[in-house]
């Protein structure tokens, strides 16, 4: 089987976000990058996939040479092989569809697995729209994956409850928590994953889709009427749910 | 000039609440382009496989127009499909702006219709406004920790709209003109399909409900977690649980609120015992009102509270549950 998993570098998610000079984007000094934690997920699906099937799982990843370090972390885990696009510059959702299609398109797999989103835009965007430029049926947000033959069959979470989705491969996949427990790699394949190449690409150029204008970190005025346990105090937390949230 | 178009979805006798919301939003951007220098002509609906009288219910938000398109050939939902048949509706009628819910079934479709457009796409927007003739959307990143401003570039502009943040606001119609069209779809569009849909039984989902009780760590076990439901059921609201909680197995990943969860935007989220790490508040710092109940003083969840009990969850809870019976007569 051929299977490719694109990832995704982020903020881990402890970071404090800062707004940077330009004043759209995150001050990115002194933030750790992590391997998006959804595309954990992705990646030990197709390592799984793999060990079932047999076949090759690569890893892309659309972003700058420091992005490295998130594709040793996924070859450390046992993919086969890692492509970096690499560019330096801002770049949008549509760019990193655009890119990892190209690439998919020489590839040829039979399944794409990606992170049910990336925690640093939480946009839920990619699947889909990849599925789109491709041409393939698509399964987003999957908590439980069965593939018999060509036969596709997943559980995807909703509002209240999960739907019961069926499709064929080639198809795209993008992973919820649940979906399997990802391993963590050993050291001495941390150790091997340094010395292994990297593919490196060169992006295509695409027009700018959206433009970030502001970026800001949201400051709500909370009431912050903060009482103690005593009778008095909990039935005036109670008046005020009545009075000014107007909820009970 | 061009319209503004609606994926609205039906459920039981009328809509979604969510497609009421994406209506209200539409009106307001309908309204605010009218001083714009490229004003929307008008919006109109279109609602797949639902019902005249589910139709009906759109007028009440002041939608006029709504394409009821009736697939015969579909067995289940198909994002594939329901793509195609959103992609030919906005050309045909000249839209340029589409909007969706950001619930399950915009996230995954709204993507789809962009892409065949290759148009730029905005997911889980808390805010649309025309600044300068443009179109400007709010939208939080790194869950919640930052909120951007963004524009499409694009002729085409698709947005999703964060479930339970637009407000839906009644306003009638003039009249409510219904559009019936009947096709079959090509099966090369019909790749997915939903074949099932299991509900988690008799159960409040944290997405769909207005109040929401969590339990943290402090809850010290999952034999303790009644002491949740219980003020949850006098709320009438849903249960859910802190990160800790669920990674423990104390409770089901389907009511993890957080980073790695849902995120939820209720009219109250009371946190019980949760002390606040940045990854839970990501997940529920956009709700309404915060009502935080802790024996830490100094625990963070206090400082983006509204109300806020500190006490041990163990003698509070029993207390506030027998206190908000009482006072809602339940």
């Amino acid at each position: 089987m051929n299977i490719l998993v694109c990832i995704s570098r982020v903020p881990d998610t402890t970071t404090r976000i800062l707004v940077g000079k330009d004043g759209i984007s995150m001050d990115s000094q002194g933030v750790k990058f992590i391997v998006n934690p959804y595309d954990e997920y992705a990646i030990e699906e197709g390592l799984r996939l793999r060990e079932k099937n047999g076949g090759t799982v690569t890893a892309i990843c659309v972003g700058p040479d420091t992005a490295k370090e998130q594709l040793r972390t996924a070859l450390a885990m046992g993919v086969d092989r890692a492509v970096l696009v690499k560019t330096d510059k801002y770049f949008d959702s549509y760019f990193v569809a655009k890119n990892i299609a190209e690439v998919a398109k020489e590839l040829n797999p039979d399944i794409i697995f990606l992170g049910r989103q990336s925690i640093d835009f939480d946009s839920f965007q990619l699947p889909s729209y990849l599925a789109e430029l491709l041409d393939l049926p698509s399964i987003s947000v999957v908590s439980k994956l069965t593939i018999e033959a060509n036969k596709v069959t997943a559980e995807r979470d909703i509002e209240g409850g999960k739907e019961i989705v069926e499709t064929s491969i080639p198809c795209i996949i993008s992973a919820q928590k649940g979906l399997n427990e990802p391993r963590y790699p050993k050291l001495p394949d941390i150790m091997k994953a340094k010395s292994k190449p990297i593919d490196e690409k060169t992006p295509i150029e695409t027009d700018t889709k959206v433009s970030v204008i502001g970026m800001e970190i949201p400051s709500r005025k909370r009431i912050g009427k903060i009482l103690s346990d005593s009778d008095s105090d909990i039935e005036e937390i109670i008046k005020s749910l009545h009075e000014e949230a107007k909820i009970i | 000039m061009s319209k503004i178009l609606l994926f609205l979805e039906p459920l039981k006798d009328g809509l979604k609440r969510t497609s009421y919301e994406v209506i209200t939003a539409g009106r307001n951007l309908l309204d605010k382009s009218k001083n714009s220098s490229e004003p929307f002509d008008s919006m109109i609906g279109i609602l797949i496989n639902g019902t005249e009288s589910q139709a009906n219910t759109a007028k009440d938000y002041g939608l006029s127009n709504i394409i009821l398109t009736n697939v015969s050939n579909l067995s289940g939902y198909s994002s594939t499909a329901y793509a195609e048949i959103i992609k030919d509706a906005a050309k045909e009628n000249d839209a340029t702006l589409l909007l969706f819910s950001g619930n399950a079934t915009g996230l995954e479709l709204a993507p789809r219709v962009a892409a065949k457009f290759e148009a730029g796409y905005t997911s889980d927007c808390v805010g649309l406004d025309i600044i300068n003739d443009e179109i400007v959307a709010k939208k939080p990143v790194y869950a919640g920790k930052a909120q951007i401003s963004i524009k499409i570039n694009s002729d085409v502009k698709v947005f999703s709209l964060r479930p339970n943040v637009f407000t839906s606001v009644m306003a009638e119609a003039p009249d409510l003109n219904i559009q019936n069209k009947n096709l079959q779809i090509d099966d090369k569009f019909c790749k997915v399909i939903v074949k099932n849909v299991v509900k988690n039984e008799g159960k409040l989902d944290v997405l769909e409900a207005d109040i929401i009780v969590s339990g943290g760590r402090g809850i010290k076990g999952p034999e303790n977690y009644n002491l949740i439901e219980n003020l949850a059921s006098a709320f009438g609201g849903a249960v859910g649980a802190s990160r800790a909680v669920v990674d423990a197995g104390w409770r089901p990943h389907s009511e993890q609120v957080g980073q790695t969860g849902k995120t939820v935007s209720p009219t109250l989220y009371v946190a019980c015992g949760i002390s606040g790490a940045v990854q839970h508040l990501a997940g529920m710092s956009s709700s309404k009102f915060i009502l935080a109940i802790n024996k830490d003083k100094d625990a963070p969840i206090f400082k983006v509270a509204d109300y806020g009990i500190i006490g041990d969850i163990f003698e509070v809870l029993p207390k506030l549950t027998e206190k908000v019976k009482k006072f809602t007569g339940k």
